[in-house]
């Protein structure tokens, strides 16, 4: 690497720490203050002007928090496991664009290292639960590693479809193909890739792994101060790069008229996080059984069909009627309407099991 | 050359990510050595699950078998998806005969997984 390689590289670790934290931030703000008005609460609103220093104070109050290690836990995988859920989130954003140009490593298998790292957090939460020596602690860590697992396979069938239509998997290459946002080319692909990254990020109403009610809080049962608080910054870390991968994928990115390209990107990071919020806010949280079986049962056959749909879309359009003009109109409202129909159509057929179960 | 330039740039960034969490665990150790942070472990304290029930037994036990399923699931799927990742890629190039020969490998699968499907390995049970 010569001189300029150096400062770009330098230019974009500032930017992607920078990017990171300051959007864990300020996510960590809108989600207590979102939440708190979906639920008619005022929200932080002591600590600064509306709340906003309340994450600094929190920062502080973590930071000089005694650490209690338990005495039976595994010292060294105790220790390592924030590392390890906090450092992928980080390393995802290193090839999400911020604008045309604006990329730390414009890799030719940009979404493939997405899919490949962003999955590797888990490994951190499994060594926590693992490493805790806690009942609750172990059985949070199976199910993430089962959930993840599980939501793995739709997620990555549904980044298929948008493939298809741009033939390359660079993530900068995604965003210039995107004439309109993906979403409205892929609705099906789109609803796909937002729930089951919901589930891989373990937000709410995916989020059994720390679910208050039966498992007490799950992996970070035995964590306290400043290792807790690292699971927390990657939580919303994970959070952060999701929304960006999304955005790049589906809301095409840096794109937009009018405002720099980097607001547009802001814009759209900041709405994608905003739906994980009205979701957690909105539905309740599932039950074991549920999860897997939506999972393998919803998603996956709906996701198997949305890659033959597209696939067979964009063949008829470069053989047949690639004439008809730049962009396949047609294809956009039939897709649309295909995607409304099927999932209502799928959801009369398959019910998940109510009732009492044993889990 | 470009392509490598990339591939050490996110390793350089992997480096920076690992020092910027660990230098997070490592400033509260140093505070609490330096008498900042309190340290007063005692028994009880450091005792699993300090403030409920005393756990029973180990916890590092054989862990239930209804994981196993979805972990060979798992598997059969996720080779199936490396198939596509280049099919798609070169999916403009192969026109019909690509996705043609997908759909059989998909149907293959898809039998498997149907199978699966009506012996109830998708039941959690």
């Amino acid at each position: 690497m010569n001189g300029w390689d150096w400062i770009h590289w330098l230019i974009f670790v500032v930017v992607i720490l920078g990017f990171a934290l300051s959007m864990i931030i300020v996510f960590i703000w809108t989600e207590r203050k979102v939440i708190g008005r979906f639920q008619l609460r005022r929200g932080p609103n002591r600590v600064g002007p509306m709340g906003v220093l309340q994450a600094f104070a929190d920062f502080i109050k973590v930071l000089t928090k005694e650490d209690i290690v338990p005495a039976k836990a595994d010292r060294w995988v105790h220790l390592l496991a924030p590392i390890v859920a906090f450092v992928p989130a980080l390393l995802v954003l290193a090839v999400v664009p911020f604008r045309d140009g604006s990329i730390l490593a414009d890799l030719n298998i940009g979404i493939l290292y997405v899919v490949a790292i962003g999955a590797l957090g888990v490994v951190g939460i499994f060594m926590a639960g693992w490493g805790s020596n806690n009942k609750y602690s172990l059985i949070s860590a199976m199910r993430t590693a089962a959930q993840v697992v599980s939501y793995e396979v739709p997620v990555v069938l549904s980044i298929v479809g948008v493939i298809l239509i741009t033939g390359s998997l660079s993530m900068v290459t995604i965003v210039h193909e995107q004439q309109v946002p993906f979403i409205l080319l892929q609705p099906l692909g789109f609803l796909i890739f937002f729930l089951g990254t919901t589930a891989e990020i373990n937000r709410s109403p995916f989020d059994l792994l720390e679910a208050e009610s039966e498992i007490v809080a799950g992996f970070h049962i035995e964590y306290s101060g400043m290792k807790f608080a690292l699971f927390y910054l990657g939580e919303y870390a994970h959070a952060v790069a999701a929304s960006a991968v999304i955005t790049t994928l589906f809301l095409s990115g840096w794109k937009g008229p009018v405002l720099p390209p980097v607001l547009w990107f802001l814009i759209k990071v900041g709405f994608v996080f905003w739906l994980f919020l009205w979701m957690r806010s909105t539905l309740p949280r599932l039950r074991v059984d549920q999860l897997m079986g939506f999972a393998w049962k919803f998603l996956l056959p709906l996701a198997l069909f949305n890659v033959f749909l597209t696939g067979a879309e964009v063949l008829l359009w470069e053989e047949k009627m690639a004439s008809w003009g730049n962009f396949p109109w047609p294809f956009l409202f039939l897709n649309l309407a295909l995607a409304g129909g099927l999932i209502v159509l799928w959801s009369k057929f398959f019910r998940l099991g109510g009732g009492r179960v044993e889990v | 050359m470009q392509l490598e330039a990339n591939y050490g740039y996110i390793a350089l960034l992997l480096i920076v990510a690992i020092i910027f969490a660990a230098s997070l665990i490592i400033i509260p150790f140093i505070l609490s050595r330096l008498g900042i942070i309190p340290r007063k472990p005692d028994p009880v304290k450091t005792s699993t699950y300090e403030c409920g029930m005393e756990t029973v037994g180990k916890s590092w036990v054989q862990f239930n078998f209804r994981y196993y399923f979805y972990a060979l699931l798992f598997v059969l799927f996720d080779i199936e998806t490396v198939f596509l990742y280049p099919w798609a890629v070169h999916f403009k190039q192969l026109k019909l005969f690509g996705l043609v020969e997908m759909f059989i490998f998909i149907f293959v699968l898809a039998i498997g997984f149907v199978y699966a499907w009506r012996k109830g390995a998708l039941e959690w049970k």
